[in-house]
């Protein structure tokens, strides 16, 4: 056993670099997790930009947390399906069979969903420089944003692994993630909440992405975030933990 | 047999899912370095035998050990000594031949996980294939490489569960000739079938599992024993699809 615990991260790492070789051999994948969000962001800045009044001077600068966050929730999805084909076809239970950590094939699919959302945050922001995002942030800001997504990509992250080991389908794995997709549409995201009717309105201001999506736009132009910094937090941690605690239930009774 | 000699030991082995008794009562040994097939119709409890012996199912009761450790209280020694080659190939279709060797090869922390895979690559016959990925692949082929996978790190016992099962004749075949060379040198293979013809061909030991108990179980001669007394009859013998098949095929190869 002891042997078993020192090749517990050798053994994630062989995880980790078997689920980007079937992230970066998707077509599919890349498209839909970062292409996706940046056609977006030029849609939403060089089409419907130029009639929405924000706060901010530039549009990009208002629209950016909100595209980050949805290229996550499509990244999740992809947690999901694979976690569902691995389970579907033999893989998994050759995986159980051989003298490694269990756990390690669950925890590899976790850090893969970490990693490559990340590459894909980080790709989205290059693009947003190039059409015009500028930032005042200092270090310490953008560490607090990384930490922010980060956060919400493992809350979003261990949903997905609920969905991907329930599902009775390929469809029904990925499914999941639509609701949290659009969710941003119905925040401070891409227009300010004041224009909303009321119960649009109400809805709006108190679900959990205007607060994580107002932290990083007040991170990112270096202005106080007040409370919402507290709320997004105590979102983002109170989803992940409940969705953990359900996901290994699941995963105990599946496995 | 002295304990060394027996790589299989259940006594008394029973499981059932929920309301659905699957084993009642299962007794058998297998020898070290033997082919034992397991013969039962679909839905036998075929399976659920291999599950419990390769420690991804806990039995209800009974004693197993394998490779002489208990499948309950040393699961991490019992995965260390064996390899399963489930129902479904258990390969990963987005990476190639090597890939997944390597990656069973890291997996097993062999320390040069490279070493070994030209030589598996080779003796498969998968050398041509061996950068392709697995989906492009063949039934034939991808059980040859399910195989291979299980031969990485050269485990003393191996689980075939039904590795004909949706092959074509020449693929079933060339199993056949893989899992001959495999007691050859030793290892133990126990083997699941529905064919009555596999079980003739590899096997040193058949027992036959029929409604969650082994009804009979000894060596091809005495299974013969058991069965009615040979009548004389004079028939006219149609070749079957699969003797046309192999000869029109084994012709137009030696041309």
């Amino acid at each position: 056993m002891e042997t078993i615990k020192n090749y517990f991260f050798r053994d994630m790492g062989v995880m980790l670099g078997r689920s980007m070789r079937h992230i970066l051999r998707s077509m599919d994948t890349i498209i839909t997790v970062t292409i996706m969000p940046i056609v977006f962001m030029l849609l939403f800045v060089y089409v419907f930009g130029g009639a929405i009044q924000t706060s901010t001077d530039n549009y990009v600068n208002y629209l950016l947390p909100g595209i980050l966050l949805i290229a996550i929730a499509t990244g999740i999805s992809y947690t999901a399906y694979r976690l569902f084909i691995d389970m579907q076809r033999g893989i998994l239970e050759r995986f159980h069979s051989m003298p490694i950590a269990r756990s390690t094939v669950l925890w590899g699919h976790v850090l893969t969903s970490l990693v490559s959302n990340a590459i894909s945050v980080i790709i989205i922001i290059l693009v947003a420089v190039i059409i015009g995002f500028r930032s005042s942030a200092g270090i310490l800001s953008w560490l607090s944003v990384a930490c922010i997504l980060s956060l919400f990509t493992l809350a979003l992250t261990w949903i997905a692994v609920i969905a991907g080991l329930s599902a009775k389908s390929v469809d029904g794995a990925s499914a999941f993630s639509y609701p949290i997709i659009f969710l941003p549409f119905i925040s401070s995201a891409f227009v300010p909440t004041e224009s909303m009717p009321g119960p649009v309105r109400i809805f709006a201001e108190n679900q959990p992405v205007t607060s994580i999506v107002e932290t990083i736009r007040a991170l990112l132009s270096n202005q106080p975030a007040g409370n919402d910094i507290w709320i997004a937090l105590a979102w983002c941690v109170g989803i992940m933990i409940v969705a953990y605690i359900f996901a290994m239930r699941v995963y105990k009774k599946r496995v | 047999m002295t304990p060394n000699e027996i790589a299989i030991s259940v006594q008394g082995l029973k499981k059932s899912y929920k309301n659905i008794t699957v084993l009642t009562g299962v007794n058998f040994d297998v020898k070290a370095g033997s082919i034992f097939a397991l013969l039962g119709s679909n839905g036998a409890g075929k399976t659920t035998i291999v599950k419990i012996l390769s420690t991804l199912l806990k039995q209800d009761s009974g004693n197993v050990t394998v490779n002489g450790f208990d499948v309950l209280l040393k699961p991490g020694n019992v995965r260390q000594s064996i390899s399963l080659t489930g129902q479904f190939a258990a390969v990963d279709e987005v990476l190639t031949g090597r890939e997944n060797i390597v990656m069973i090869a890291k997996l097993r922390h062999l320390s040069n996980p490279y070493q070994v895979v030209d030589d598996l690559l080779k003796r498969f016959g998968l050398t041509d294939a061996a950068d392709r990925r697995v989906s492009t692949y063949s039934g034939g082929m991808h059980r040859r490489l399910d195989i291979a996978m299980s031969l990485v790190g050269k485990p003393q016992l191996i689980f075939l569960d039904e590795p004909t099962t949706g092959l074509d004749p020449e693929a079933r075949i060339e199993v056949w000739k893989i899992v001959k060379e495999l007691a050859g040198n030793g290892t133990t293979v126990f083997l699941t079938t529905q064919y009555l013809e596999e079980a003739e061909q590899l096997a040193d030991r058949i027992a036959i599992l029929h409604k969650g108990k082994i009804i009979v179980s000894g060596t091809l001669g005495e299974l013969k024993k058991l069965f009615p007394p040979a009548k004389v009859e004079y028939i006219e013998k149609q070749p079957t699809l699969e003797e046309i098949f192999l000869a029109i095929v084994g012709k137009k190869e030696e041309k």
